[in-house]
C-alpha cells in the first residue's frame, strides 16, 4: 500500500500508472549528481529525458559508497574533484524541476549526507527542490525512524529495496512503509557488475507482486536493450545506472549525445517488449 | 539476567546504545545480520560454546594475560610528582597474547561463530595489520580460506604484517579506493561480503559495525576486564581506581571497561589519537573532533565535514587511523561514564621510548597513547591509588615507523 494518497503532485505514481496503461515498463535511469561537474549534470539529465527516461535517480555522492561498484565509485570521485556539495545536488534538482515539471526525480545515496543537517531539514530542502522520493541505500526498515517519518511528513516517497536475500518472513517489514515503487536489487552484490539470471528475476518479481500493489522496478547489472526488454516484460520498471555512468565517465562534458542515444535504445526496447511477447 | 539501571545491559534489542549503534546496512545484508544475531544469542546461552572459547583462550592464546606491576614506571613518575602523589601503575599485558595483541580474543570468538553458522570462508579488514594477522591465524588454525582487505597505503607501511598474513595462508587484497586506508578496506570488505553472503563470514576487527557486532566483539574482549578485575582483587584486595586504554574503534578499551561499568569507584579514560594536534585537523579523535553520523553500519561519532562526507583520519599509529569509534564509546562519552582524552603522535612516540627503556616492554604505538596519558595523569593521583593501563599490543610491528619518525636508520 502506498503511504501517500495519489495526488496531482505525485508524479511518481502517475508515471508508473501511465506506463502501465501503455503496456510497458517504466525506464528508470541513474546518474551521479555533480558528474562530470555540478554545472554539467544538467545536460546529462536532459539527455536522459530526451532519450525517453520515465524516472530519474540522481545520485548524491558519498566518500564511502560501500554498496557501489567501480563505475559509480569513480563517478563519486569525479563529482568530488569538481567540488560537488549537497547544495549543488539540491540546485541540480530544482533547476531540473523548472525545466521538466512532469518527470519524477529521486535522490539516491547514503544515510550520512542525508542526515547530516537533520532529517527534517533534508526532507524540506528536497521537497522544495521538487524531488519526489528518496532511496537511502544503508537505511533498512529497522532504522526507518531516522528518515522515513520526515520524508513522509514532507510528502516524499521513501523507496524501499528488496533483494535476493529478502525472504518471505522479512518481506512484510520491507513493504511496511514502502511507497512510490519497490526497487528490486536483482543480484546480491554491488552496482554495475554481474547480472541476475532472467528466471530468478521472474520468480522474484512474481513473489513481490503477490505481496504488494506498489510498482516493482528491477535493477543492478542491466546493460543491454535486450536485458532491459526481458525484465520489462515482467517488471513495472527497469533501472539502468552504471552503464550510463560509464558513458559520462568516458565522454565527460560531451556525454549528452551518447547518453541520449543509449537511453533511447533502452526505451525503444521497453516500448515493444511486451508487444513482442504477445505476438 | 539484565540488571535494571545497569550500564552493562546495553545495547537494546535493536542494537542501540542510546542514540548510537543500530543496523545501517544495505538490505542484502540485513537477513544475514539478523541471522548472525540469532546464532550469537544461541551461542551465548550454550555452555559448550563458552567452554570451547575458554579452552582456546587458555591453550592457544595463552590467557590469562598477566597484570604486571610496572614498578620502574611508577617510581619514575613519582619522582616527578609532588610528595605523596603518583599512582601505582599496573599493565594489563595483552601484548603477550598469541599474535601480540588483544585482537586474537575477538577473532577466536568470531571464527567459532562462523563455524556454528556453517560459513566456509572468512574475510576481514585490517589497518595496521594486527587484526588481519589475528584473523589469518584463526583461519589457519581452523582450516578456513581467508581474504584480508587492506588499504594499499597501509600495505606499504606495514610490510612485515603483510608477509605474516601471507605466511599464514591468507590472501591479502590491496584496496586502491578512497584514502587507501582502514575505512576503505572496510568498504571493500563490505562490498565483497554483500556479494558472498551465502558462504562468507566477515570477522569485523573492532567493536563497531552493524548490530550485533559491537556487542559480540565487546563480549569476546571483555575477558580483558574480567581477568583484570579478578587479578586486582587478588593482588590488592580491591578494585582499581582508574583504567586507561587506547581507543581507535575501541575494542580493547570496551573489553577492559565493560566489566567495571557498574562500579562507580572505578574511573575510566579512553585515549584518542590526536595525530599532529586536534587544532591542526590532522587527527583521528572522533569524539574530540567529530560529530554523530552514520558509517559502516552504525551511528556513532565520525570525522566528517558539514555535508556529511567522511574526512581522513591521521595518526602515527595505523591501528588508530580510523575516522570513527565504536558506538558504545560514543554513548559512554555522552553519558559521561568514561572520559576521553587526546594524545598526539609526539606524546605517544615519547612514551613508546620511555616504556621500552624503563620496563623492557616495547608497546604498540596504539598502546603508547595510553601510557602517554597515564604519564600525565598518574602524577596527579595520590600514591595509594591504583591505575591500570591496557597494554593492548606489542610494538615490534612499529619499529620501522618509530625509527623513521625519530629520523634513525635501522
Amino acid at each position: 500500500m502506498s503511504a501517500l494518497s495519489p495526488t496531482v503532485r505525485d508524479r511518481l505514481s502517475a508515471t508508473f500508472a501511465r506506463c502501465a496503461a501503455a503496456n510497458r515498463a517504466a525506464l528508470v535511469t541513474f546518474v551521479t549528481g555533480g558528474d562530470p561537474t555540478p554545472a554539467g549534470t544538467a545536460d546529462v539529465l536532459d539527455a536522459l529525458v530526451a532519450g525517453g527516461t520515465d524516472v530519474i535517480e540522481l545520485g548524491m555522492p558519498f566518500t564511502d559508497p560501500m554498496a557501489d561498484g567501480p563505475a559509480i565509485q569513480l563517478a563519486n570521485l569525479r563529482a568530488f574533484d569538481a567540488g560537488t556539495t549537497t547544495a549543488h545536488i539540491l540546485k541540480i534538482a530544482s533547476d531540473f524541476r523548472a525545466r521538466h515539471p512532469q518527470v519524477p526525480l529521486i535522490l539516491m545515496g547514503y544515510a550520512n549526507p542525508m542526515l547530516r543537517r537533520g532529517a527534517d531539514a533534508f526532507a524540506a530542502s528536497a521537497r522544495d527542490a521538487g524531488v519526489d522520493g528518496v532511496i537511502c541505500v544503508d537505511l533498512p526498515p529497522e532504522e526507518d525512524a531516522e528518515l522515513g517519518p520526515a520524508l513522509r511528513h514532507a510528502g516524499l516517497h521513501l523507496i524501499r529495496l528488496a533483494t535476493p536475500t529478502t525472504d518471505a518472513a522479512r518481506l512484510p517489514a520491507v513493504l511496511n512503509g514502502a511507497s512510490g515503487f519497490l526497487y528490486y536489487v536483482s543480484v546480491a552484490g554491488i552496482t554495475g557488475l554481474q547480472q541476475a539470471a532472467q528466471s530468478s528475476i521472474e520468480n522474484a518479481v512474481a513473489k513481490l507482486k503477490a505481496a504488494t500493489d506498489v510498482p516493482i522496478a528491477v535493477g543492478f547489472g542491466v546493460r543491454t536493450p535486450e536485458q532491459a526488454a526481458a525484465i520489462g516484460r515482467v517488471a513495472d520498471g527497469v533501472v539502468v545506472g552504471s552503464a550510463i555512468v560509464e558513458l559520462v565517465g568516458q565522454h565527460g562534458a560531451h556525454a549528452a549525445g551518447p547518453v541520449k542515444d543509449y537511453v533511447a535504445s533502452l526505451s525503444a526496447a521497453l516500448l515493444t517488449a511486451r508487444k513482442e511477447m504477445a505476438a | 539476567m539484565t540488571l535494571i539501571n545497569s550500564l552493562r545491559s546495553q545495547p537494546d534489542d535493536r542494537g542501540h546504545f542510546g542514540e548510537f549503534g543500530g543496523r545501517y546496512v544495505a538490505e542484502t545484508l540485513m537477513p544475514l545480520i539478523l541471522d548472525l544475531e540469532a546464532h550469537y544469542r544461541a551461542a551465548k546461552a550454550d555452555p559448550a560454546f563458552k567452554a570451547q572459547f575458554d579452552d582456546l583462550m587458555k591453550h592457544y592464546v595463552g590467557r590469562p594475560s598477566p597484570l604486571y606491576y610496572a614498578e620502574r614506571l611508577t617510581e619514575a613518575l613519582r619522582a616527578e610528582a609532588p610528595a605523596g602523589k603518583g599512582a601505582k601503575i599496573y599493565l594489563k599485558r595483552e601484548e603477550l597474547n598469541h599474535t601480540g595483541a588483544h585482537k586474537i580474543n575477538n577473532c577466536i570468538g568470531q571464527i567459532l561463530l562462523a563455524m556454528r553458522m556453517g560459513k566456509k570462508k572468512i574475510i576481514a579488514e585490517t589497518g595496521a595489520g594486527q587484526h588481519g594477522v589475528a584473523t589469518a591465524t584463526v583461519a589457519a588454525r581452523f582450516g578456513l580460506p581467508c581474504t584480508i582487505f587492506m588499504g594499499a597505503r597501509d600495505i606499504e607501511r606495514q610490510k612485515p604484517n603483510v608477509f605474516r598474513m601471507r605466511l599464514l595462508g591468507a590472501e591479502v587484497h590491496a584496496v586502491e579506493s578512497g584514502s587507501k586506508t582502514l575505512k576503505d578496506a572496510m568498504n571493500e570488505a563490505l562490498r565483497h561480503w554483500v556479494a558472498n553472503v551465502h558462504d562468507t563470514f566477515y570477522i569485523i576487527g573492532t567493536a563497531a559495525g552493524p548490530h550485533p557486532y559491537p556487542e559480540l566483539v565487546r563480549d569476546f574482549q571483555s575477558v580483558i576486564g574480567t581477568e583484570t578485575r579478578a587479578q586486582m582483587l587478588e593482588y590488592e584486595g580491591r578494585l582499581p581506581d582508574l583504567l586507561i586504554a587506547p581507543v581507535g574503534g575501541g575494542s580493547n578499551a570496551i573489553g577492559m571497561f565493560h566489566p567495571f561499568l557498574d562500579d562507580p569507584e572505578v574511573a575510566m579514560i579512553g585515549v584518542e589519537a590526536a595525530g599532529e594536534g586536534i587544532e591542526t585537523g590532522k587527527h583521528a579523535a572522533s569524539l574530540a573532533g567529530g560529530a554523530s553520523g552514520v558509517l559502516h553500519g552504525n551511528r556513532t561519532y565520525l570525522l566528517q565535514d558539514d555535508d556529511g562526507q567522511i574526512t581522513e583520519a591521521h595518526s602515527i599509529s595505523a591501528g588508530l587511523d580510523y575516522p570513527g569509534i565504536g558506538p558504545e564509546h560514543s554513548w559512554l562519552h555522552e553519558i559521561g561514564r568514561v572520559q576521553y582524552v587526546p594524545i598526539t603522535d609526539a606524546e605517544a612516540l615519547a612514551s613508546f621510548q620511555r616504556l621500552s627503556a624503563l620496563e623492557g616492554i616495547i608497546p604498540a604505538l596504539e598502546s603508547a597513547h595510553a601510557t602517554a596519558a597515564a604519564e600525565k595523569i598518574a602524577p596527579t593521583m595520590d600514591a595509594d591509588k591504583l591505575l591500570v593501563i591496557n597494554l593492548s599490543g606489542r610494538g615490534d610491528k612499529d619499529i620501522f615507523t618509530v625509527a623513521e619518525a625519530l629520523e634513525t636508520e635501522i
